[in-house]
């Protein structure tokens, strides 16, 4: 079974060479720690930046620099800034190559469920929506399950929905999963983790076919 | 040159009133107009409709006017950061519209250059479109969304000079292009107001066109929400 940031070290084998990545608040967020040195991708955070670095050295905060999650960040060379409208030309012109961002429910159709909890908890979208409805190549990261043990990868989602039909990948801590019209395909296991682990931990349609790898992180 | 230049942030806000819209550019924390929020809430201005991507703190940015009641609608993309946000409006003191922080974005961007609505993907078969036009393009489907009406939008920008053109720093530049222009009457705070002549027209990112007040802000606190650090080795 991955931990957080294992589940980080093997979507960041999704990132190719000259890729344009947004990452989300959370799990996506560890991605950046993960990417082979010896490709080029560059990262984009939606509140208008592209190229961005690793957190600033202590003492080196500027207020005036900062990620999608409000935390100080630095700018690597050959970075650019750009407003809000253009940040989301980018995304919704499908230059951004890959967008991994967290999720509380997914569909076996590829709906996604991450922006509220009726009558709980209420944040907003933020640039999901955006981010969800424009993506080719969306990968979810997540745990299989949530606290209660219920499946977070469903026949429907319960909750309300940020984007239809559109996840292309779930990466969890038990399994990589492919979304395709039949349903969740199984592709890889997660160290240690056995197909029926994960049968039991799937609501939705589980398609398996001939044996299944245990992932290489 | 056309003059935009005003005195202080007293002379910047002449003309609001109650129940107004307000624009206010500003991701987080980061590039909020700290001196037209403060002289807001000076003069207690009330039943207040924002149009701004968060909601601040608890005690700074937009919390500041949400904690003296102000506000009567939020028009946002994230609010998850403040607690009396999140009570005014699960109690109903707060009327909250969410919307995707692309479309919103878009919304100030189309008030800006005339647009009365766009088209965009994003909310398509979610809460946020229902009620409103839909249309397909190419087998993708689409919401119609209008453009912002709003009657100041309060912009903070790094450098501006006497004829209201303006330049922006890092990430603080966000929503704040957007809004200038977008609103019946743009008011902007610079960190560093100069003669006209003085900035490089080729780096300019708004034209002083968007702009009818600008004025030399102070006392910026430029307060950072998430303080990242990684250790000097």
């Amino acid at each position: 079974m991955l931990d957080k940031n294992g589940i980080a070290q093997r979507i960041a084998k999704e990132v190719k060479d000259g890729f344009y990545v947004n990452l989300g608040i959370g799990i996506p967020t560890l991605v950046a720690n993960f990417v082979r040195d010896d490709i080029e991708v560059e990262f984009q955070s939606e509140n208008g930046i592209l190229g961005m670095g690793p957190f600033p050295f202590e003492g080196e905060e500027d207020a005036d620099l900062i990620n999608a999650g409000k935390q100080t960040i630095t700018a690597l060379p050959g970075a650019s800034f750009f407003d809000s409208a253009t940040s989301f030309g980018m995304i919704r012109g499908q230059h951004v190559d890959l967008t991994i961002l967290g999720a509380m429910e997914v569909a076996e159709n590829g709906d996604i469920a991450n922006w509220k909890i009726p009558g709980k908890m209420v944040k907003g979208m933020g640039g999901a929506m955006d981010l969800v409805a424009s993506a080719e190549n969306i990968i979810v990261a997540m745990m299989h399950t949530n606290k209660a043990g219920e499946s977070k990868l469903l026949k429907k989602c319960s909750l309300p929905l940020t984007g239809v039909g559109c996840v292309t990948k779930i990466v969890t801590n038990l399994a990589v999963i492919e979304v395709t019209t039949e349903g969740f395909k199984l592709l890889e296991r997660a160290p240690g983790v056995s197909v029926e682990e994960i049968e039991k931990a799937t609501e939705g349609k589980l398609i398996i076919e001939g044996e299944i790898p245990e992932m290489v992180l | 040159m056309i003059k935009k230049t005003v005195n202080n942030v007293q002379e910047a806000l002449k003309g609001v009133q109650n129940g107004m819209t307000f624009m206010l550019g500003g991701f987080g924390l980061c590039g909020i107009p700290e001196n037209a929020i403060t002289e807001l809430v000076q003069k207690n201005i009330k039943d207040i409709t924002c149009i701004s991507n968060n909601a601040g703190v608890d005690d700074f940015g937009l919390g500041l006017l949400l904690q003296k009641k102000q506000i009567k609608k939020m028009i946002s993309s994230y609010v998850g950061e403040n607690a009396e946000f999140e009570r005014q409006m699960l109690s109903g003191e707060l009327e909250v519209e969410l919307t995707p922080q692309g479309t919103l974005a878009a919304k100030c961007q189309a008030a800006q250059q005339g647009f009365p609505a766009i088209y965009t993907p994003a909310g398509y078969g979610t809460e946020v479109a229902m009620g409103k036009e839909t249309r397909e393009f190419d087998g993708k489907m689409y919401v119609l969304e209008e453009a912002f009406k709003a009657d100041f939008a309060f912009v903070k920008a790094w450098k501006g000079d006497e004829a209201g053109n303006l330049i922006f720093k890092g990430t603080a530049r966000n929503f704040n292009p957007c809004m200038c222009g977008a609103a019946k009457v743009t008011v902007v705070e610079v960190e560093e107001l100069v003669p006209a002549g003085e900035l490089d027209p080729n780096q300019i990112h708004i034209p002083g066109i968007f702009v009818q007040r600008i004025f030399q802000g102070k006392d910026y606190e430029k307060r950072i929400e998430q303080r990242t650090v990684r250790p000097k080795s």
